[in-house]
């Protein structure tokens, strides 16, 4: 039981300090949905840096942004906005989607 | 229609994987068909409200209403699996004693099952909710054969997870409420999880380390075994450092929860039983 608890503790500890290390200023970026297709279609964010995403959406219908490369899941009510955070990122390519249009809601986060 | 089918799909495997599990451990329970019936309709008539104060949700604390109401409707979950799931481990010894003996029927204390009928509803409204919403968009688009791939996407859905509960009852009845219950556990760690991913995208907790790994070279969060492990046992295949946190401390407080709960009602029954009356009948 003693070693259980350090260990967790420990861990917990690394946890935090992980964390904290790389915190740094939200920024903002948008994307806007239209016809059911993200534009751009490729957003450009910096690594290691957590990111406020204003999803507006012009379109009719409801869409839900959503990735499987990192997490994200939030609808977006027609002719309104939404606001989520994302990251901090590492370098890369993050795919995400439109759940609700899937053949034509598609984009990519450029991390770089 | 079927784009249609597939998301009404997934959407209804979640609920229907949760439901399964809740079925299961409340076997040979009186009257529990209309306590889970009863919970699943709760929930469809709680998704097309849900669906309907969507605009409303979405504005609420300052943008963070959907994210705010899915934690919560998580974590209120998460709550009424832990009471169940204490209350069986001082009932279930003597539920089991009574199936073994008698076959099925058993009559056990309805407050627990209440519990789970709200699990059940809550569960269904969750996913529900999504499906609404979907079909609403896509009836203003005017898609083809929207009830065509609504029926498939529920009947796929459904099937999955009653293939789930039969498999489930294959497990000897020995075993089977010890291992409802860890299954149980592990499903309220998972909604807790998941809880805590809704308030990091918020930004209202911090994420203690947003992706501590990438396992979804193994197995990814889209794939459908992903989405069913990501539902039974709240894996993901980028964990952040406070979902693991609401994990474990789930699996704790539930684990020592129903320890403090058998403990006393052990001593309850050396307490009131006469020697050799306590081992159950073959």
């Amino acid at each position: 039981m003693k070693y259980t608890g350090s260990i967790a503790f420990g861990v917990l500890l690394s946890l935090a300090t992980s964390g904290f290390a790389v915190a740094a200023e939200s920024q903002g970026y948008t994307l806007v949905l239209q016809d059911h297709r993200y534009q751009p279609t490729e957003l450009h964010i910096p690594a290691d840096t957590r990111v406020k995403l204003e999803v507006i959406n012009k379109d009719p219908s409801p869409e839900e942004f959503e990735s499987n490369d990192f997490p994200a899941e939030k609808i977006i009510m027609p002719k309104s906005s939404a606001t989520l955070f994302v990251g901090p990122l590492k370098a890369g390519r993050y795919h995400f989607y439109g759940d609700f249009h899937q053949p034509t809601a598609q984009g990519t986060l450029i991390v770089e | 229609m079927w784009a249609i089918a597939l998301l009404v799909f997934r959407e209804v495997l979640e609920a229907a994987l949760i439901v399964s599990v809740v079925a299961a451990a409340t076997r040979g329970v009186h009257q529990r068909g209309l306590f889970i019936g009863g919970g699943i309709a709760l929930g469809v008539v709680g998704a097309a409200l849900v669906a309907w104060s969507a605009d409303w949700l979405a504005a609420a604390v300052s943008g963070a209403g959907q994210e705010v109401f899915n934690a919560g409707v998580l974590l209120a979950a998460v709550l009424m699996i832990g009471w169940h799931v204490v209350w069986m481990s001082s009932h279930g010894r003597e539920l089991s004693r009574q199936m073994q003996a008698m076959g099925s029927a058993v009559k056990a204390g309805a407050s627990s099952l209440v519990m789970l009928l709200a699990v059940v509803a809550l569960a269904v409204l969750r996913e529900g909710s999504e499906i609404v919403l979907f079909l609403f968009g896509m009836r203003a688009g005017g898609a083809d054969h929207l009830w065509t791939g609504l029926s498939v996407g529920v009947i796929a859905g459904a099937t999955l997870g009653y293939a789930l509960y039969a498999g489930l009852l294959r497990i000897p009845l020995r075993h089977f409420f010890g291992a409802t219950n860890a299954m149980l556990v592990l499903l309220a760690a998972g909604l807790a999880s998941t809880a805590a991913r809704y308030l990091i995208q918020a930004d209202i907790v911090p994420a203690l380390g947003y992706r501590l790994w990438d396992s979804s070279w193994l197995l990814a969060n889209g794939s459908l075994p992903g989405q069913a492990a990501h539902v039974l046992v709240g894996y993901d295949a980028q964990p952040a450092g406070m979902q693991m946190l609401f994990f474990a401390a789930t699996l704790l407080l539930l684990w020592a929860g129903a320890r403090w709960a058998r403990g006393r009602a052990g001593a309850a029954v050396t307490r009131n039983e006469p020697v050799g009356m306590s081992q159950p009948a073959r």
